[in-house]
């Protein structure tokens, strides 16, 4: 059975279930460093997470994001700074004294366990009685809609079944903290976005302190309170959604968060003037001179004919993405746009085109 | 591509022989197997006197009346045995736990590992006891001169084939991962292996404790060198008195050997039937 199959045939529940109450923790990460081999992977970050907050933790391959995640699991030992669970710091406990639900980036149920089992496996750590560890599990895989499947192994469910087993898995216990460690790469992206939405109304139902793990921009902005964006080491920006999104701090977080054209302008007294518009600058003062403006697609108008108001510029190609389009443009000046605009608009690559600009304030970067 | 060669049906690029040639090279593997075993089977019902075949020299050997005589030879069986226990255990006990610490905590040992185990299948017989030798002088002292300390060269002869054996289990199985999720789940580590490793790992650890067994039971060379007495040793001193008995026996052991070996076989199926 696919994934999306699956997802069809089994209910999800939309009630939460009574016995999975949990106290919402506090989650501090104080200056914490850890070093491989001389390199700096976590170079002195810090982050709080507040009760029942959902917080993301974006950025590219080797930024870190995973090592602060596993830091925080015990899974691997900090070479500095502190992380305190409700004001405790658990720097120095093993991974199974710091009562967290952790879900993997691989598929990690038992193979030899059943999927009941495999849940009820949390309590039988915890010395539950096995009464009462049958029901709890039972709970937890109705609560991610997999109550039917008690009976079945690992390897007779599709991906996303698995993950939501982890997930049920991870919960049952009642953690303090709930980490999620890339759980959705692994799946098709239809099932990505499902799985992501029911992930993040059982820790809303829940309130359970959540740090979640990911590469994929589109899935930290569509689920988190607020998006940690890390770089070398470094969170680069802490903000909401749309904090990241609309004022970046940093032209790396302007790059990384969404898709932003790069246009060459001149920086004079806090406005920019680029392509002959003039733009208000984010972020920090700057020292006047040639930069590179960045500014988002939906933030370019396109508008066809020679007549229109605007840049002259020639189309390279376009996309259709469902509900928008996407095209690239070519200015006079060899300066390549990315436009996005309503799906009934439909340039052909060659295409003369004019473009212009809304204007929003955007950030920018010196000009190399 | 094909209808501008000239070629109707689809290419055979000749890397796999048919059927036919599969089958000529079974049967004639299976026949150089076969003559020398059917040879001592048939040996060992002949009668010794009149060239008549019997089975008396096979219910000799389970005669109550014959323990006395063959009292030593039973002995030697009775310490393959022991022999064959000791040397899983020091497999189950040695091996294991570091091939699983190198493979979760010190990936970049593994090669290393590997050579170390891989050397005693490079190292002639005669080489490892001239070199076992001294050290069993020691052995000898701090142990005393029992027949199951030689199990302790055999745990380094059965290295290359627990290795393999448990090594192929550990590739397949994502052990960090499972260890991570039990050790998040509240389990501590006696706990990870027992519960959630060893579990998965089964089939490689029963595959090389068979393989360990089937290797101790043969194992000549190393027991006469050093002066101990197995069941292959006593296969040759009683081949000189009594050679129906020794054939027998020498027919008993490969029949048990290949029995385990199917049994390693059969835990690889049962495996892939069950994720099937």
């Amino acid at each position: 059975m696919t994934d999306t199959q699956a997802l069809r045939t089994a209910a999800w529940p939309t009630e939460p279930v009574a016995s999975l109450e949990i106290t919402p923790a506090t989650v501090e990460l104080d200056g914490v460093v850890k070093v491989y081999s001389g390199h700096r992977a976590l170079d002195g970050i810090s982050l709080k997470l507040e009760p029942g907050e959902f917080v993301a933790l974006l950025g590219p391959s080797g930024c870190g994001k995973t090592t602060a995640l596993r830091a925080l699991a015990g899974l691997e030992a900090v070479d500095g700074g502190s992380i305190r669970i409700d004001g405790d710091d658990v720097s120095g406990l093993p991974t199974n004294k710091r009562d967290i639900g952790m879900v993997f980036q691989a598929y990690s149920l038992f193979p030899h366990m059943t999927v009941l089992e495999n849940v009820e496996f949390g309590l039988r750590m915890r010395k539950v009685d096995k009464a009462e560890r049958r029901v709890r599990a039972q709970e937890a895989l109705d609560l991610v809609g997999l109550g039917e499947r008690g009976e079945r192994f690992a390897h007779q469910l599709s991906g996303g079944q698995q993950q939501r087993v982890a997930l049920a898995r991870a919960l049952v216990t009642r953690p303090r903290v709930l980490l999620l460690d890339e759980p959705l790469s692994a799946l098709d992206a239809k099932v990505r976005v499902q799985l992501r939405e029911q992930i993040r109304r059982i820790q809303t139902e829940l309130g359970i302190t959540t740090l979640f793990v990911t590469h994929d921009q589109e899935e930290a902005l569509a689920v988190a309170d607020r998006v940690a964006v890390m770089r070398e080491g470094r969170i680069e920006q802490i903000g909401t959604p749309e904090e990241l999104y609309v004022t970046p701090a940093t032209p790396f977080v302007a790059d990384f968060v969404g898709l932003s054209n790069r246009v060459p302008g001149t920086l004079k007294a806090g406005t920019i003037t680029a392509a002959g518009t003039t733009f208000a600058l984010l972020g920090e003062a700057q020292p006047d001179g040639p930069v590179l403006a960045y500014v988002r697609p939906e933030d370019v108008v396109l508008a066809a004919g020679k007549t229109a108001k605007g840049l002259d510029a020639t189309v390279v190609a376009s996309s259709f993405l469902g509900s928008l389009r996407r095209t690239t443009v070519r200015l006079d000046d060899g300066t390549l746009l990315s436009v996005q605009h309503e799906v009934s608009v439909q340039p052909a690559p060659g295409d003369t085109v004019r473009v212009g600009f809304r204007g929003n304030p955007v950030s920018a970067v010196p000009a190399p | 591509m094909n209808a501008r060669r000239g070629i109707a049906g689809p290419v055979r690029l000749g890397l796999a022989p048919s059927r036919v040639t599969r089958w000529i090279i079974l049967g004639l593997v299976a026949v150089v197997f076969a003559i020398p075993l059917l040879s001592l089977l048939e040996f060992s019902l002949r009668d010794g006197f009149t060239g008549t075949y019997t089975l008396d020299h096979w219910i000799g050997l389970f005669d109550p009346e014959n323990a006395r005589p063959y009292r030593q030879l039973f002995q030697a069986i009775g310490n393959s045995f022991v022999l064959a226990a000791v040397t899983v255990g020091i497999v189950l006990i040695v091996l294991l736990p570091t091939m699983l610490l190198v493979h979760m905590s010190f990936p970049k040992l593994r090669r290393v590992l590997e050579f170390i185990c891989i050397i005693p299948i490079t190292v002639p017989a005669i080489v490892l006891v001239v070199g076992l030798a001294p050290v069993y002088s020691i052995v000898v002292k701090i142990f005393g001169s029992g027949t199951w300390t030689l199990a302790f060269a055999y745990g380094i002869l059965v290295l290359p084939y627990a290795y393999r054996a448990i090594q192929s289990n550990l590739d397949g199985v994502p052990v960090v991962t499972l260890s991570e999720a039990a050790r998040s789940l509240g389990a501590g580590w006696p706990t990870v292996v027992w519960s959630v490793l060893l579990p998965n790992l089964r089939r490689g650890v029963l595959a090389a404790a068979f393989i360990t067994v089937a290797v101790v039971l043969g194992e000549f060379t190393l027991a006469s060198l050093l002066n101990r007495r197995n069941l292959q040793t006593a296969i040759l001193q009683i081949s000189s008195s009594d050679p129906w008995i020794s054939a027998i026996l020498a027919l008993i052991a490969l029949a048990f050997a290949f029995l385990l070996l199917l049994l390693i076989g059969r835990l690889g199926t049962v495996g892939n039937r069950n994720r099937s």
